[in-house]
């Protein structure tokens, strides 16, 4: 009996040493389905071809930018092999490629796909599998629910945190102001209508009208008329481009001169400004949060810099001018950072938790001051913008840059 | 090219002989065929289920429009809206209503049905491309419909619906996508069986009557306005039913996925199955989910246009589609079965 007891201590005892090393090893290297020690695979979406292709730039943007990783080493010694798959911006091919990512090249997680439709189509799907869908690329507020999904984040700052910028803005400049509001009858203009009555607050009665127009409306004349009528001193424009033009031009036709505050998604000035004529548009108000490539006050820059030497070697024939090109640098470096973050922990799990802890991290394309935050609470990684001006043929930043948190 | 005009000539003498035979296929290839179906879901990736699926799912929506175009002989540009509205009556009813799945089908079909049934009213006074015009603007129309504002309580407006997928019932040991599957093979299935039959049935003539000439359909006593609204209902139900098991699918409907895209690659599909030859539906639809993938593949900026130099080498080589290669191969078989 004492034999077999002694051999029995000793089996056991190795069995416990055996658990022991296994467990110091698996401490030091945890892999998910899609990560090995030489790779990790990441998956995209985007509408390279369809309604929406203009943006597919995004995508060879951010593969790009995995060449240059890779050129570099990889991170922590993996390299990275980027998957990125045409939906042509429709939501049930969306659903399809997203299965194809993680079913069929077992992908680590889906990083940056764009639409607002597109990547809600794949939200529930990528949730019960519990798969990340990081750094989505729309301006949806929605992205930022991580009580209901987990294993979902946006990027870009919310509509709703920009509107609720440019009514902090307001409150500060002209606390008397009356406030007209135009904005698109759809999931855009809706969010970005709740963001500003947010960031309101108790001063919400400072609308004095709120009209909606849609999309198939051929113009939106009359509703200038009827938002000059209400004798408002403030006008926002919650519009795409079309309109933003034909609001700016109306408003200087009937001799409307309120301040004026156009989205970010209209602040172009080839789609937006000169069509509506640059004379009019003088000192037109938006905000924006990213370094503006036509911006001559960034050659010296050296986030800049980096950007333009990184289109030089491994992306020559993408146009620095396109802000989509900057958007994508950004949004890749922030996956980059989190990859980096996780250490040889990489799990889906350690993935999420890291993305929900990035700390004052500064891409090389934002403008200055404006940092990425996350917490396990908060998944808008970019909360924060500046106010702009359009002055002569451009726009003018001014002021700091300002937080969407609500402070009030 | 000749070569090409003989195999079909002598494809419409088997139309003559044979009528059944110019719709279907043979009972031991359809035998075949159906037990492949039954089978390869047992052995394939989740993934590769719900492509099948999808397959099944859009070989339904040709095969309504091939029943109109080979059937009945009307173009339609409009299939998305059908598609649309099945796709939004169900998920509509499963999550706002909490009906069964399986139950919305038939509602949908019949909503489809009348919905087509009276949009086939006005259609009748137009003809060839003007009617194609028509259903394109209804194609286009639908997904701004959708949006409307005082729908937007039940359809959820710009930002679609998440449906729930069905588990399998009675405890079955199969997982969601298999299930899914099998359930929309038996749909499939029924209505396949039902509209070989129908273009067989007296129906069926009259809508091919007036395919081939509607002033003498009209003076043999065919109601020609009735069959032909009546092939719109048809079509439009079965395309509903197509769309609502897209909906349980796909779990998610939107506006922008029922865009004039949608009614394209359905006429698309219809061409390269063969117009008129049922089964040439799923081949069809197998085009349309497949190709575009391996387009892709191989180059992605200019998948458009890959997907063009293919679509031109079908046309071009197999003018009548699937529908001739079938033939042909028929014919080497019978050749090889005589030696």
């Amino acid at each position: 009996m004492a034999v077999v007891r002694l051999q029995f201590a000793a089996l056991s005892a190795a069995f416990i040493l055996c658990t022991a090393t296994n467990g110091t090893a698996l401490a030091q290297k945890k892999y998910d389905t899609g990560a090995t020690d030489t790779e990790i695979r990441i998956g995209n979406i985007m509408p390279y071809s369809g309604p929406a292709s203009a943006y597919g730039v995004i995508g060879k943007t951010e593969e790009a930018y995995f060449n240059k990783i890779n050129a570099e080493g990889g991170i922590n010694g993996r390299k990275i092999k980027f998957i990125s798959y045409d939906d042509a911006y429709s939501p049930p091919k969306t659903l399809e490629q997203a299965r194809k990512l993680v079913e069929s090249d077992e992908v680590f997680l889906i990083f940056g796909s764009l639409g607002t439709s597109t990547n809600a189509a794949i939200r529930k799907y990528m949730n019960e599998k519990k798969v990340p869908q990081l750094f989505v690329a729309s301006g949806a507020s929605k992205w930022n629910d991580p009580k209901n999904y987990p294993w979902t984040m946006g990027w870009q700052p919310s509509y709703a945190s920009e509107a609720r910028i440019y009514a902090k803005y307001i409150i500060k400049e002209k606390p008397e102001a009356r406030i007209a509001v135009l904005y698109q009858n759809d999931d855009f203009g809706k969010d970005y209508l709740r963001g500003l009555k947010d960031g309101l607050g108790p001063k919400a009665s400072m609308i004095v009208l709120e009209d909606g127009y849609d999309t198939s409306e051929p113009a939106i004349d009359e509703r200038v008329v009827k938002l000059k009528a209400s004798g408002a001193d403030v006008f926002i424009s919650i519009t795409t481009p079309k309109f933003a033009a034909q609001a700016i031009k109306k408003a200087a036709e009937i001799n409307w001169h309120p301040m004026q505050i156009i989205s970010n998604v209209s602040a172009s000035v080839g789609g937006v400004i000169e069509p509506a004529g640059f004379e009019v548009s003088q000192g037109i108000l938006s905000a924006t949060y990213v370094k503006d490539g036509t911006d001559p006050q960034w050659n010296a820059d050296d986030g800049m810099k980096r950007f333009y030497d990184f289109l030089a070697q491994f992306d020559p024939k993408a146009n620095r001018l396109d802000a989509a090109v900057a958007f994508g640098y950004g949004a890749a470096q922030t996956m980059a950072k989190v990859l980096q973050m996780c250490g040889d922990d990489l799990t889906r799990e350690n993935v999420m938790r890291q993305a929900a802890s990035l700390k004052d991290f500064a891409p090389d394309t934002l403008l200055p001051g404006i940092k990425i935050n996350t917490a396990p609470d908060n998944f808008a990684p970019i909360a924060q913008l500046q106010m702009m001006r359009f002055k002569g043929r451009s726009w003018e930043l001014f002021g700091d840059v300002i937080s969407s948190e609500l402070g009030h | 090219m000749s070569a090409a005009e003989e195999v079909v000539a002598e494809g419409h003498e088997a139309v003559e002989a044979v009528p059944k035979r110019a719709m279907t296929l043979s009972t031991t290839t359809s035998l075949v065929v159906l037990a492949v179906l039954l089978i390869v879901p047992l052995f394939a990736k989740n993934f590769i289920i719900f492509q099948l699926t999808m397959l099944l799912i859009y070989g339904l929506a040709v095969l309504a429009l091939n029943i109109l175009t080979g059937g009945s002989g009307q173009f339609s540009l409009g299939q998305s809206a059908f598609y649309a509205v099945g796709a939004y009556v169900t998920a509509v009813l499963m999550e706002q209503f909490n009906v069964n799945y399986a139950l919305t089908l038939p509602v949908a079909g019949v909503i489809c049905f009348g919905f087509g049934f009276l949009f086939g009213q006005p259609a009748l006074r137009l003809s060839g491309v003007y009617l194609a015009l028509a259903t394109f603007a209804l194609a286009t129309a639908m997904p701004q419909l959708l949006k409307l504002n005082f729908l937007e309580h039940w359809t959820g407006g710009v930002q679609g619906l998440v449906v729930t997928k069905p588990d399998a019932p009675f405890g079955l040991p199969m997982g969601q996508d298999m299930w899914l599957y099998y359930f929309t093979l038996v749909v499939t299935l029924a209505i396949y069986i039902f509209s070989v039959n129908l273009l067989r049935s007296r129906s069926g003539r009259a809508f091919m009557a007036i395919r081939d000439n509607e002033i003498a359909a009209s003076s043999m006593g065919v109601n020609v306005a009735l069959y032909k609204t009546l092939a719109f209902g048809v079509s439009a139900g079965i395309t509903g039913v197509a769309g609502g098991l897209s909906a349980i699918a796909v779990q998610f409907v939107a506006p922008d996925s029922y865009t004039i895209t949608l009614a394209i690659s359905l006429f698309l599909g219809m061409v390269v199955g063969g117009v008129g030859w049922l089964p040439g539906s799923f081949v069809g639809a197998a085009f349309i989910i497949f190709v575009p993938n391996m387009a892709e593949s191989i180059s992605k900026g200019l998948s458009g246009a890959v997907f063009g130099v293919l679509l031109f080498l079908v046309i071009f080589l197999v003018p009548h589609g699937a529908r001739q290669v079938a033939i042909v191969s028929q014919q080497l078989i019978g050749k090889l079965k005589k030696n």
